[in-house]
């Protein structure tokens, strides 16, 4: 996580530069604070295990022993297969679901839309735990237990309300008018969408698909309790380190390390879509 | 050929009813313009003709067939919108050819008819353009040529130039009646600004409140106003209106008395009123003539210097009433003039703002913009 400086315009009074500064620094303290958990997990990752308990220390000889350990034990490329295919899998079917859904909702609304709306949201308020049981209980009942095609679903389910609800407001930002004058040219409610609708909230899109995807990658309660090692992806693999034989912190380190690095750079290369997405339609 | 007939059309959202049984004809090639204050349902009888909004009732018909179930895309309609509403992530020629695609039409033939829209509206240079580095008119005739390319059989315009700054306006009105007279297609035309359908429209529907407060062309409308609202509306600045009081009844008009107490006649029908009746004299400001005998006076609150004209702004008891004066008059501010007005100008309405019809039609009733062309073609106003 970064803090972006905004430079002060040249004819700046002093007092402004203080102002600046002073934001600037606290900016950073907090980015610091926040990111500091994830800069010790990867320091910790290059101690030996000695060292990752001993006085807490920046200064160590680093080490590759925890990653040759951690790889050794389990194939993490196959932890980390399972999360690409789930984390996308269930942000490709999330979508395919959510444009009708938007669409309808921010094109032509009904009385009870605000309503709908506002209940799909409600949901994601309900512990998930209160569901656990019953859930379990169908995935098992019907074989979706420990299967790819299992955590899907509970995915998209999971974040079908946000991504509904993201898109929805990109597409309320669309002039109507130009969806009019497509439908005046000819265009069906499907080319509508395809040729038109689509294309000119593609970054809302990418945005919404995005959040979809590091939510999905993040996720470890279904995960862990819906997966054993068949589809289990990065988050179950992260807890495996942690129980059976008491706390390994420099293995348990370098093993969510790989875990988040490949979100975290994907986040990184999009940091710009991403805030864009989430602050979208708050300033307007 | 394309008529268009709206047989008691009405809309309604929820409880509100926005349109209130109108009927209209809209014969083939004419340009009819819906004018009207903002709220008045112009905008949604226009859109309803394009099949944007359903009709609650009555019928749409277009030669002759009803099209209340018709898609708006098989209508055989083209509408430019106010906002121009041109797809972003297209070039100017992508714009306008994308109907074309969506029916499937071969890319040659595609082209060619985009480039002979282009160079319709003179837009050959910026074919491969995307609309955001366009400017402001050259989007205004991409959305036209968009409309074109589609051959309607009539065109809608929903506020087309209400986005463009006044320069560009005056020009692009231009070019309208231009292509109009080009296309000899029919016109449909939605605008709040009277001028716009003064000089545009060979026949004018004046909208208030969602009914049609009167139909007709632009000088029949302007010398022939049916009630107060009309008169009001339609003339640039606005009628003035002050209390005046029927002192008596002829076949050959009707003599008031005017605020000053002085009376006149003036050749309106009055018969069905009563001596006393409380009217309402509706005078425009370019029929007033300074007069120093003149029945009417006030003092100048505003004075307007224009160049070729000047307006007076003068209080008259509680009424400011505009004059419109040669440019060249000397009075200042806080001076009293007197003025006058010719009787066969005034315009009288009753208690209920209907006017009192006039006894002399005026010679340029019933001239369309169609008639301006050349003499002596003019087809006789139906």
């Amino acid at each position: 996580m970064t803090t972006r400086h905004i430079n002060a315009a040249p004819p700046a009074s002093r007092s402004r530069q203080i102002k600046q500064l002073v934001l600037t620094l606290v900016g950073w303290a907090v980015a610091l604070a926040i990111f500091f958990p994830i800069l010790w997990m990867v320091l910790t990752g290059f101690k030996t295990e000695t060292a990752a308990i001993a006085d807490p220390s920046f200064i160590f000889s680093p080490t590759l022993e925890s990653y040759q350990a951690v790889n050794a034990r389990s194939g993490y490329a196959r932890f980390a297969l399972n999360s690409v295919a789930v984390a996308f899998g269930s942000t490709f079917l999330a979508l395919l679901i959510a444009i009708p859904c938007a669409y309808a909702m921010a094109f032509l609304p009904t009385r009870r839309t605000k309503g709908t709306l506002l209940w799909m949201l409600s949901t994601k308020m309900l512990p998930p735990v209160g569901v656990l049981v019953p859930i379990y209980l169908i995935f098992r009942d019907v074989g979706l237990l420990d299967t790819r095609t299992g955590l899907i679903i509970i995915y998209t389910l999971m974040n079908l309300p946000i991504v509904v609800w993201m898109l929805y407001t990109f597409f309320k930002d669309m002039p109507e008018d130009i969806l009019e004058a497509g439908r005046m040219d000819g265009a069906s409610t499907f080319q509508e969408v395809f040729y038109l609708l689509l294309p000119l909230t593609l970054p809302g899109i990418a945005s919404t698909g995005l959040l979809s995807v590091i939510l999905s990658w993040n996720e470890a309660f279904w995960s862990l309790n819906l997966t054993t090692s068949k589809a289990a992806p990065l988050t179950a693999y992260i807890a495996s380190f942690s129980s059976p034989e008491g706390l390994f912190w420099a293995k348990l380190s370098a093993a969510s390390t790989m875990a988040i690095a490949p979100i975290l750079v994907l986040g990184w290369m999009t940091q710009k879509q991403m805030v864009r997405g989430l602050t979208f339609g708050a300033v307007k | 050929m394309a008529t268009l007939q709206l047989r008691t059309i009405s809309k309604r959202f929820g409880d509100t009813e926005v349109i209130k049984g109108i009927n209209l004809d809209v014969n083939d090639r004419e340009f009819v313009v819906f004018v009207g204050p903002s709220g008045c349902g112009k905008s949604t009888l226009m859109r309803m003709i394009a099949g944007l909004e359903s009709a609650s009732d009555g019928d749409i018909l277009i030669d002759g067939q009803r099209i209340n179930d018709v898609g708006p895309a098989d209508r055989g309609l083209a509408m430019v919108f106010q906002s121009y509403a041109l797809y972003p992530h297209m070039t100017v020629a992508d714009n306008m050819g994308f109907s074309m695609r969506l029916a499937g039409v071969p890319k040659a033939e595609r082209r060619a008819k985009v480039l002979e829209a282009a160079r319709i509206l003179q837009l050959e240079p910026l074919l491969d353009r995307k609309p955001k580095a366009l400017s402001g008119g050259q989007r205004q005739r991409v959305a036209i040529g968009r409309a074109i390319v589609r051959n309607p059989s009539i065109f809608l315009f929903d506020e087309p130039l209400s986005n463009l700054d006044a320069a560009l306006r005056v020009q692009m009105r231009i070019e309208l009646a231009r292509l109009h007279d080009e296309l000899d297609a029919t016109m449909i035309y939605v605008t709040h600004d009277q001028i716009e359908a003064m000089t545009m429209a060979d026949k004018i529907v004046v909208l208030h409140d969602g009914v049609v407060e009167q139909v007709g062309s632009p000088m029949a409308l302007y010398h022939h106003p049916r009630n107060r609202f009309v008169a009001g509306f339609i003339g640039s600045p606005k009628m003035n209106f002050l209390p005046a009081t029927l002192v008596d009844t002829t076949p050959e008009g009707v003599t008031i008395r005017l605020p000053g107490g002085d009376e006149r006649h003036v050749p309106v029908d009055g018969r069905h009123l009563a001596a006393d009746t409380a009217l309402e004299l509706g005078l425009r400001p370019e029929h007033l003539v300074l007069d120093e005998q003149g029945p009417l006076s006030g003092e100048i609150k505003v004075l307007e210097r224009l160049g070729g004209q000047t307006s007076l702004y003068v209080q008259m008891g509680a009424e400011l009433i505009t004059i419109m004066a040669d440019g060249d008059v000397a009075f200042r501010v806080n001076d009293t003039v007197r003025f006058g007005f010719a009787p066969e100008r005034a315009h009288l309405f009753d208690g209920e703002g209907l006017a009192l019809p006039s006894l002399q039609q005026h010679p340029l009733a019933g001239l369309t913009r169609h008639d301006n062309r050349a003499p002596g073609t003019a087809e006789e106003p139906a």
